[in-house]
Formats: C-alpha cells, structure tokens, sequence
C-alpha cells in the first residue's frame, strides 16, 4: 500500500471501512455537458474576478472627474473595450444562471442526470439571452 | 486493498461533534457566506445590469447624479460588498483545489482575499466620494 493509497481509505456513514473513488482523469474523460458546465463555472468566476476591474476603474474614472470619465468611456467604446464587455457580460450571466442552478441543488432539487443536463442547456441558453438582450437595449439607448 | 485491515478509532471529543465546527474551527460558515452573498447578487446584479444599460452614453453629470441617488449609492455598495465577498471566498477555493504546496496555496489565497479587499474598498471610496 503506498501513500496515494493510505488517503483513499474512508468510512461510509455506518464506520465501514470503504476505499473512496479515484476521480478519472481528464484525458481519459469524455467531457459532458455537466462537467463541461462545472468547469466553465469555475473559469467564470475567476474571470470575473479579475474582471470587475473595470467595474473600479469605471467607478474611479466617475469619481476622479469628467476628463478621467472621458477616457474611460473612450477605452470601453474601442473594439478591444468592447470586446472586453462582451465577454464580461457573457461570463457574467453565465455565472448568474449557473449560480442559480447551483442554489437549486443546494435546496435539493434537479439532480437527477436527465435534468441535470436540460437545466445545463437552459442555463446556457439563458446566459446567451440576457446577454444579447443587455447589448441589444444598451445599443437601443445609445441611438434613441 | 488493506481498507479491511483498518479499524477507525475515532480521536475526536464528544464536545468537538457537538460544537460541529471540524478541524478549520468554522464548520459551513465559509460555504453559507458563499451561498448569502450569491443570494444577494442575484437581484443586485439584474439592478446593476439594468443601470448600466439604460447609463449608456450618458454624460459624466448624468452618471454623478445617477450615482449621488441615496438608493443607487446604498445599492452599488452592497453589490460592491457582495461581489467582492463572493470573489474572495470563491477565488480561495479554486486556489485551495489547484495549487498543491503549502507555502504558495498559502500565499496565493493571502493575495487573493488582500486583492478582493482593496478593489472593494476602492470601489467603495469612488462611490461615496461621488455620493457624498
């Protein structure tokens, strides 16, 4: 028995003895919608992390005056800050919808595999929505 | 496997199962504040994303006076306390599952929570020098 071994061995809820499971390795994993959906929820919230720099330096760029609001309004209107956004904006609503599928299965609900899956797909689906939707009326009020 | 050959002895005190709080002293509390706060961001974020979209292209003054509203302020400061909480708490998870040695998983959740703090504190400073 060597080390890797020694940490596997658990006991079930009656003091059992009981080896715990090896997670499978990822390249011998066939990626699905819901490991797919958990990483992708993990790489999100990271990245908005880093991400809500903007946020301060929006909320800076307001508060340091109209010349500083100036600059920071000309970066988010270039194709990078655009660019940078969007991607936020994606990341974010994902995060949202994934964070509320994930409330659901803190209550104890949808666990089941087949409505593990169509939640996952719905939470995709929702993000791509809400995110179009913001950009669609953010645009709408930039014109009107 | 020698899981059969092993007989658990358990070394924990029957005031330490009572108390519930496990070997980091603090039981679910870390993973309870990471549910409170993704809670809280679920109306604030829908608010915030609402805000922004109807700020576009508004001038500098139109956003001070957006933002100088006591119920804008008060809410962009709790979406600031719950985004950076949330941040911090999630950050250090993901840091405590990936880095392996002590020292660096150590010191990469020190940066990460010193980050998220002083963001939030910035963020909170902008708002309340432009609120006030």
């Amino acid at each position: 028995m060597d080390a890797r071994d020694a940490l596997m061995v658990g006991t079930d809820s009656t003091g059992k003895p009981v080896r715990r499971p090896l997670s499978p390795h990822l390249q011998v994993y066939r990626p699905q919608i819901t490991s797919v959906l958990s990483i992708t929820h993990r790489a999100t919230g990271v990245a908005l992390a880093v991400g809500a720099g903007l946020l301060v330096s929006w909320l800076l760029a307001i508060a340091e005056g109209p010349a500083a609001f100036a600059e920071a309004q000309a970066f988010f209107a270039s194709a990078l800050g655009r660019l940078m956004l969007f991607g936020w904006t994606l990341a974010l609503f994902y995060h949202f919808c994934n964070g509320i599928r994930h409330l659901v299965w803190d209550a104890g609900y949808g666990f089941d595999l087949a409505t593990a899956a169509r939640s996952g797909w719905l939470t995709v689906g929702a993000a791509i929505a809400l995110t179009l939707a913001a950009w669609v009326l953010g645009y709408a009020a930039l014109l009107g | 496997m020698a899981a059969e050959k092993i007989a658990r002895v358990s070394l924990r005190s029957a005031l330490g199962r009572a108390r519930g709080l496990g070997s980091a002293k603090e039981g679910v509390a870390h993973w309870w504040a990471q549910r409170v706060t993704a809670l809280a961001l679920v109306p604030l974020t829908l608010w915030f994303v609402a805000s922004v979209v109807a700020l576009t292209g508004a001038s500098h003054g139109e956003v001070v006076a957006w933002l100088s509203r006591p119920h804008n302020a008060v809410l962009m400061l709790a979406l600031i306390w719950a985004t950076f909480w949330h941040a911090a708490l999630g950050l250090q998870v993901v840091i405590e599952d990936y880095i392996r040695p002590e020292g660096i998983r150590l010191a990469g959740v020190l940066a990460a929570k010193a980050a998220m703090l002083l963001m939030g504190l910035f963020a909170a400073f902008a708002v309340l020098k432009v609120a006030l």
